[in-house]
């Protein structure tokens, strides 16, 4: 389980990233954190692994304080996936590469080959096991920095922008395996600007705004308030625009799913069709 | 981190601001050169004093105290290294001698680290720039030197973003041996590489899809005039610098020492 109590936290710049938050998130949840740019998704992220600790306020992770473990402790729970792929990948082969966190975290060597295969497995890309990981493109580095968290089997798992550089079949791909993760049991927290990708995921959502948590709950009552949406500056999934404006229609107005959506329309049709024929 | 906070520019308009860059490379060289004159503690002490006004005149005072606050280590570290020798060289025994010269050695390279703050801090990168290219130095030198003075920060920035990566995935920089610590900066080290090559391709094919090096011959929209105030100071530079060789060659300095503190 995730607390955060009453979090605040200025960067040495004097920009003010948190005030005073406070959030508690389940094991086995599925959250997405969304919000413009600047509004502090990533500084919130960085508190729950320790890399950054809390200025006023406490985060504690199944109840141990951040303040009083290391990064490595608490990554050992809370494996956090970067945004830039870039600034982490090192290694001579992604085999390597994803065996790099499972040797800091002592798995023995057998453990270590089987992690390994599940995980490129996992992300669809055993193909590139001996493969340089700077020889491969864009969504491939992405998938492969995921795997090296993956590997370790973390109990929550953080990703910043996972479906950037993505093509649709893969975040599709993705969709399925964050469900999976959150079927077995791991809290999955992700950051993210795409709200398609969020409706079709349906997570507990949380909007930031300047520092703050300015709304929360399920995706469906989020994404479709056009209020809420303007002041955190997402644009809401186009079904949700759809609905709102059919309105009038006397259709319900909070519709995100593709498939809810189509049997709201068929309906209507049908019943169109049943007073013409009257 | 901390010590490039104090070479990082900040647009604030202040007359040190205004000063002409070559004008101020020669300050900064005068007091350069008076910090390797002088070993004496009253001297170099003076010295430092004289910078405070220029700081505070130029209101970069915040940044200068983040950036001697990073070199705190380093001052430390001449402090001691200094002291140790002057203690083994005397029989084991601290004198107020050792103490002085070791003091006066660190507030040389505290002077040496406020002049070249205060030049950074106040000159930006563009007039940096200008000042190479009106002082005929080949375009492409001038803007590789921007370039690079400009990346600083964001290199920075760059190298502590990676650092908290790999500590995400369990990397604790400081375990194991001395060899073993080494190795552990490699994770961030090849990262760090790999993204400014990167990052210098992209860079280059931006220029080249702006038209870089059309032109053998550049105009520039600004030109860099030397004022009255240029002149000024340098005259008084000019005048200080004659002054201290002559102080140097036929004054003796009195000698001011620090008491051990008695225990």
């Amino acid at each position: 389980m995730i607390e955060v109590e009453n979090v605040s936290f200025t960067y040495p710049s004097g920009v003010e990233a948190l005030r005073e938050i406070s959030i508690t998130i389940g094991d086995g949840e599925f959250v997405a954190i969304m919000g413009e740019n600047g509004a502090g998704k990533t500084t919130l992220i960085k508190q729950l692994n320790g890399i950054l600790k809390p200025e006023k306020g406490n985060v504690y992770i199944d109840g141990v304080n951040t303040k009083e473990a290391s990064v490595a402790e608490l990554s050992r729970n809370v494996g956090l996936v970067f945004q830039n792929p870039d600034h982490q990948l090192f290694s001579e082969t992604v085999e390597e590469e994803i065996a790099f966190g499972l040797r800091n975290f002592g798995f023995p060597e057998e453990e270590i080959s089987k992690q390994v295969d599940w995980a490129l497995n996992l992300l669809d890309i055993a193909r590139y096991k001996k493969t340089s990981p700077f020889l491969l493109s864009g969504g491939e580095r992405k998938r492969v920095a995921l795997a090296t968290v993956l590997a370790w089997n973390p109990k929550i798992i953080v990703i910043d922008e996972p479906t950037i550089g993505q093509d649709y079949t893969q975040k599709e791909k993705l969709r399925r395996f964050f469900n999976e993760l959150n079927t077995q049991g791991r809290t999955v927290i992700i950051v993210t600007h795409d709200v398609e990708f969020v409706a079709d995921c349906s997570p507990r959502v949380v909007l930031m705004y300047q520092g703050q948590i300015i709304s929360e709950g399920r995706a469906k009552t989020i994404l479709t308030s056009q209020e809420v949406a303007s002041k955190a500056s997402i644009l809401l999934p186009q079904i949700s625009e759809l609905f709102h404006q059919l309105g009038d229609l006397g259709l319900p107005r909070d519709v995100i799913d593709v498939s809810e959506a189509k049997e709201l329309i068929e309906d209507l049709v049908k019943r169109s069709k049943h007073h013409e024929s009257l | 981190m901390k010590v490039f906070e104090g070479l990082k520019f900040k647009r604030v308009s202040s007359p040190i601001h205004r000063l002409d860059p070559r004008t101020k490379f020669i300050v900064s060289c005068v007091i350069f050169a008076q910090a390797f004159l002088f070993t004496e503690f009253l001297y170099l002490i003076i010295l430092f004093v004289a910078q405070i006004p220029l700081v505070l005149l130029a209101r970069v005072h915040k940044q200068w105290t983040r950036s001697l606050r990073g070199s705190l280590i380093l001052t430390l570290l001449i402090f001691f290294t200094n002291l140790i020798v002057g203690v083994v060289s005397n029989d084991f025994q601290l004198t107020s001698d050792a103490l002085t010269y070791s003091t006066s050695m660190s507030l040389r390279f505290v002077v040496l680290m406020t002049s070249f703050s205060i030049f950074f801090l106040t000159t930006s990168p563009d007039d940096l720039g200008l000042a190479l290219e009106q002082s005929h130095v080949p375009y492409e030198f001038c803007f590789a030197f921007t370039t690079a003075v400009r990346f600083v920060p964001v290199l920075a920035r760059e190298a502590q973003t990676i650092m908290d990566a790999q500590k995400s995935r369990g990397l604790e920089l400081e375990k194991g041996g001395f060899m073993k610590r080494i190795r552990n900066y490699v994770p961030i080290l090849i990262p760090l590489i790999v993204s400014s090559i990167r990052r210098s391709l992209e860079l280059a094919e931006a220029m080249e899809t702006r038209a870089f090096g059309a032109k053998k011959r550049r105009t520039s929209l600004y030109a860099l005039k030397i004022t009255r105030e240029d002149i000024l100071t340098l005259i008084l530079c000019l005048v200080l610098l004659i002054t201290t060789v002559y102080v140097r060659l036929y004054i003796p300095i009195p000698e001011v020492t620090i008491p051990i503190p008695r225990l």
